[in-house]
């Protein structure tokens, strides 16, 4: 395992000795084996690996929506996993996430999702709020989109609209949960464009799940690769191919094509 | 990589196993719904207060199905009135009629039709709403965001239901009794004033206030069962996935909401009659 990046900065976040498992008492699918890996802070880290191998469960364990059966998660100095109510809420104000289908209020607009966490979670005044509401509609290139419903967006829109409402709150790690699934190449493009616009003009520490391989190594600082509970950490995708695993080499063969 | 200890167990086993793992899920679904329960009541009493969102929920549980209540209190009333006709005829006891169509609207049929009708119309509704919300992630994103889900989604159905509930059983009461005069006095000829008479001397404020209790635990069973299965929709064991899941569930929470008011309507009644 290869862990430079973390050792030499410090670290976002911190998974120790974490296991995971789902199923019922007799059928367990142990889905994280003693995993350990640090996301450095400001950096950008991709978690990428096949299909039900337990690459969202990361980011739950992360947001405290899942507790690990053993182990630690910690945010900054904090462990998430034994947290109280107020602990967690606290915690949580420091994320901004991008779920995977966008995870947009359906009954509200445009508009009034971007809003909700500014009306939620400040004191800021209708007026305020709509300014700084309609300032990051522009900069994400939504403006007229304003009092539409989420039924009424593209795949692509939804994505940004999304991401326009995981940083409202200017948080310092942003969660990206697949988030150029079912978008075509232009507009995954667009979404990267975007994401490499927005870590440069806030600063924050991103966390990239993705099957959009190879593509999605270009925007990382650090790599892990996740396969049947395992974790395989690298600093950059030439560095996949030279694993000591012959699994990580095929893959790398197949995937990457080197 | 899976962890499987039941195949080797003998068959005995296997059944114990099974039977405790049902017992285990049982007790589990009935202590999520316990804590689901508080933290809707204590979510009440959170701020800031959704004020908005109430007017909402009063208007879709309440005003929304006044139609239904009206068309359900109607038709029950005239029943009530013709079958109550046929049977005191035969004893020669036709004045009674107003006492017995108002007793049996007021303490039962008022406060468990209108909330076997709020279950069928609102619960489902409630129910698949925030199921869906559940399995597109807007819950977990509503966490993400470090907003408490049941301030901001389940309390102001709560108090919707609970201040709705016995409204809407007061008005079934209303137009109940209406019914059953319109078919006791004015199609089977029954005296207009001891119908109400009757109806004046037989019903008490004890009779009125179990209705009332029976219309806000009926109200709080509906509300609690179909918000809590929508909530936990991933947790019910056997729903499926996705779509499915929902649809399944909502039936679920339907018949489960129903049954828990008509268990409730009987304790109820053996206690405070």
């Amino acid at each position: 395992m290869n862990t430079d990046i973390a050792e030499h900065h410090e670290s976002a976040i911190r998974f120790v000795d974490v296991c995971k498992s789902f199923g019922t008492r007799n059928k367990r699918h142990r889905v994280l084996d003693h995993v350990n890996f640090s996301v450095p802070k400001g950096k950008t880290t991709v978690i990428a690996g096949g299909s039900g191998q337990g690459k969202s469960v990361i980011l739950k364990l992360i947001l405290g929506l899942l507790r690990p059966d053993s182990g630690q998660v910690l945010v900054g100095n904090r462990d998430v996993a034994a947290m109280g109510y107020k602990a967690l809420q606290e915690v949580r104000m420091l994320f901004g996430v991008l779920f995977q289908g966008g995870a947009l209020f359906d009954s509200l607009t445009v508009f009034e999702n971007i809003a909700l966490p500014l009306r939620e979670r400040t004191k800021l005044s209708d007026d305020e709020i709509s300014t700084k509401v309609v300032a990051t509609l522009k900069q994400l290139g939504l403006a007229g989109h304003e009092e539409k419903y989420p039924a009424q967006l593209s795949g692509g829109m939804k994505k940004r609209v999304g991401l326009a409402r995981a940083l409202q709150l200017d948080p310092k790690i942003v969660l990206f949960d697949e988030p150029t699934t079912g978008l075509d190449p232009v507009m995954t493009k667009e979404i990267y464009e975007l994401f490499t616009t927005t870590q440069q003009h806030l600063g924050y520490t991103a966390v990239i799940v993705s099957h959009d391989i190879p593509q999605i190594f270009t925007l990382a600082d650090q790599i892990i690769l996740i396969n049947k509970g395992e974790l395989d950490v690298f600093t950059d995708a030439t560095q996949i191919s030279r694993s000591t695993k012959p699994e990580i080499r095929e893959f790398a063969r197949m995937v990457m094509g080197q | 990589m899976e962890i499987n200890r039941t195949q080797q167990q003998p068959a005995v086993f296997r059944c114990l196993g099974a039977l405790g793992d049902r017992v285990l899920y049982v007790l589990t679904d009935l202590g999520r719904m316990g804590i689901f329960l508080l933290f809707a009541l204590i979510g009440l009493l959170k701020q800031p207060f959704r004020f908005r969102e109430l007017m909402k929920q009063l208007g879709f549980i309440g005003a929304g199905s006044v139609t239904v209540i009206f068309f359900t209190a109607l038709s029950s009333g005239m029943v009530l009135g013709l079958q109550g006709y046929y049977s005191l005829h035969k004893f020669g006891a036709e004045g009674m009629l107003g006492s017995a169509v108002s007793l049996t609207l007021i303490m039962e049929l008022g406060p468990v039709l209108t909330a076997l009708m709020v279950a069928g119309r609102a619960g489902s509704a409630m129910c698949a709403e925030i199921g869906i919300m559940r399995i597109s992630e807007q819950i977990d994103a509503l966490e993400c965001m470090a907003i408490d889900p049941f301030r901001y989604l389940i309390s102001p159905k709560f108090l919707a239901a609970l201040i709705s509930v016995p409204l809407l059983t007061a008005l079934f009461d209303v137009v109940g009794i209406l019914g059953g005069y319109l078919a006791g006095v004015k199609l089977m000829g029954v005296n207009s004033g001891s119908f109400f008479s009757g109806m004046e001397q037989s019903v008490t404020n004890h009779d009125i206030r179990l209705g009332v209790i029976k219309s806000f635990v009926f109200g709080l069973l509906v509300v609690w069962i179909c918000t809590g299965r929508g909530y936990f929709v991933q947790k019910i064991r056997g729903a499926g996935f996705g779509a499915e899941s929902v649809s399944k569930v909502t039936t679920q929470a339907v018949v489960l909401s129903s049954i828990a008011v008509l268990i409730f309507d009987y304790l109820l009644t053996a206690i405070l009659l």
